[in-house]
Order: structure tokens, then C-alpha cells, then sequence
């Protein structure tokens, strides 16, 4: 399996370390009641098609990488870098 | 102030050949990691043109003589040389405000591994693929050396510099002497 991280390019899965679904990334806002908390932290689909999943580049670039993929035929669709790059800053 | 005298990771371990191709620790040289703030890239260029550098894209390095900039990761490469003590602290002013600038020399071990093969040895630890379509003269990857993170850059056709924490230095050593005695084995068993 590979990834084709948005710095690096293609490299292999034993770079990268896989953090699990992009729910993550939707953190409840302050004062959200228990049950939005229960769900970002507990609550899962388990998908037969595309899927979002987290990776960090961990033996790379030390990027957080969203990845489109699809649990049914194993195809990787996207490789997205999670931080927007910096206006006017480092590439 | 007491006069302190820089060692490197592997001070004093003499280089090992195997099949021509030599694995050694590079001379020490000054490190400084230069990490632009967001909104920092055209001050970073400005304070690097003077010494004729450019801030490296991804797998990428910019060199000018002795000097050379490595990218090294997102939005970060570092200062690798002799000439950079001296030419750090004027940096690191000219930077104040546009960068993150810290010398990072004693947090690196840093090897060279030459000769006709080099690639091979590599091969057997990098999870790249290092031919010369893909990884050419130059070329620079942040990547792994078996379990230990890596800075990789191809500085010649047959010459690569190792770079890890230097923590790892011997563990780096072993790996690298280990799969170098593989391939002059495999050289001998076919001759
Ligand atoms: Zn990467």
C-alpha cells in the first residue's frame, strides 16, 4: 500500500501511521453537551465504499494527512494535506 | 567559561569498506533548523539571497558552495555547513520575526555511505525508491532507515548522506554496517 502524500509524493505505508477516522477533526465547540462530546469521541460509521480516515506522515513530513479511500475495492481516491497552507508563508 | 570541545556521535569510529563502498560519519558541521512563521516566506527569501540560497521545495535541496539548505519537513529545512557558524548569528537576526532559527548541531548524527553499493545497502532499510528516474543526484527525502527516522540526500551518484537523532547513531551504524556486509557477501558468492 501506498500514499502519495501532497509534499512528498508516493511513499510507502511504513511511513506513515494511521490515526483513524476524520471525525476527529470535527471538534465539538466549547459548551457542546455531553452527547456531542460522546459522539466525537465514541461514535463511528463503519462504511462498505468511501471512507475518511487520518494518517500522519510520521516518518516524513510530519504532515496530517485526510485520506479518501474506499473499504471495498481498496482504492485510495484523495490524499489531502489537513492544514491549509499558510497565506504568504513557507510553501 | 569552561572551553568545551564538540564531540560528534561516533567519535573515533574508524570507517568500514566492504566491496569499495565505505561507510563513514561525515565531518561535523553546524546544523540550524529554520522554520518560517506563517506570513514569513518572502523575508525568508530576502535574508537567504545574500548568501545565495533559496528555500528548498519538498525532497529538495538549495546549495551554494559549501553551504547547503535541506529541506527537512513541512514548512522546515535546515542549515547544513562549515561556513554556517559564522554566517548563523547574522542570519538569525535578519530572520527575527520571519522564521523559527535554532542550531540543532548536537541533535544529529550524520553518515555517509559510498561507493558501488551504496544503493544497494540503502535498499535494504529505505522504503524509497532510489533509483536515479526517481531519486537523482541531489535529490533530499525525509523518510525511514529501518525503524529510525531519516534525512536522506543523494550527494553524488554514489554517495549518500545518512542523517538521524543522535540517539541513534550507533543503532544507525549497525543497521547500515549490517546490510553492507550482506551485499559484499552476496558480490563475493557471485564472483
Ligand atoms: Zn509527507
Amino acid at each position: 500500500m501506498r500514499l502519495t502524500c501532497p509534499l512528498c509524493g508516493p511513499r510507502d505505508r511504513r511511513e506513515f501511521y494511521y490515526y483513524g477516522s476524520d471525525d476527529y477533526l470535527n471538534r465539538p465547540a466549547e459548551g457542546d453537551g455531553p452527547q456531542a462530546w460522546d459522539a466525537y469521541l465514541h461514535l463511528r460509521d463503519n462504511p462498505a465504499g468511501i471512507t475518511h480516515d487520518l494518517w500522519y506522515h510520521d516518518m516524513g513530513c510530519s504532515s496530517w494527512l485526510r485520506v479518501t479511500r474506499n473499504t471495498v475495492t481498496h482504492e485510495i481516491h484523495a490524499v489531502d494535506a489537513v492544514a491549509a497552507p499558510a497565506k504568504g508563508g513557507a510553501k | 567559561m569552561a572551553e568545551l570541545i564538540a564531540k560528534s556521535a561516533l567519535a573515533g569510529h574508524a570507517p568500514l569498506t566492504l566491496a569499495a563502498t565505505t561507510l563513514a560519519e561525515a565531518p561535523m558541521t553546524q546544523i540550524t533548523a529554520i522554520l518560517p512563521f506563517p506570513g514569513g516566506a518572502k523575508a525568508v527569501a530576502a535574508a537567504l539571497r545574500p548568501f545565495g540560497l533559496t528555500f528548498p521545495d519538498p525532497n529538495r535541496q538549495s546549495v551554494n558552495g559549501a553551504m547547503r539548505l535541506v529541506w527537512t519537513g513541512r514548512e522546515q529545512a535546515f542549515l547544513v555547513g562549515p561556513a554556517a557558524p559564522e554566517m548563523a548569528p547574522g542570519l538569525a537576526a535578519t530572520l527575527d520575526g520571519a522564521a523559527a532559527v535554532t542550531d540543532q548541531s548536537d541533535g544529529w548524527a550524520v553518515l555517509t555511505l559510498s561507493g558501488p553499493l551504496a544503493r544497494e545497502t540503502l535498499a535494504r532499510l529505505v522504503p524509497l525508491d532510489l533509483r536515479d528516474t526517481a531519486f537523482a543526484v541531489g535529490a533530499v527525502a525525509r523518510s525511514g532507515l529501518n525503524h529510525m527516522q531519516m534525512i536522506l540526500t543523494r550527494s553524488d551518484t554514489a554517495t549518500y548522506e545518512v542523517m538521524v537523532f543522535r540517539s541513534m547513531a550507533r543503532t544507525a551504524w549497525h543497521e547500515l554496517a549490517e546490510a553492507l556486509q550482506t551485499q559484499a557477501a552476496r558480490l563475493d558468492a557471485m564472483s
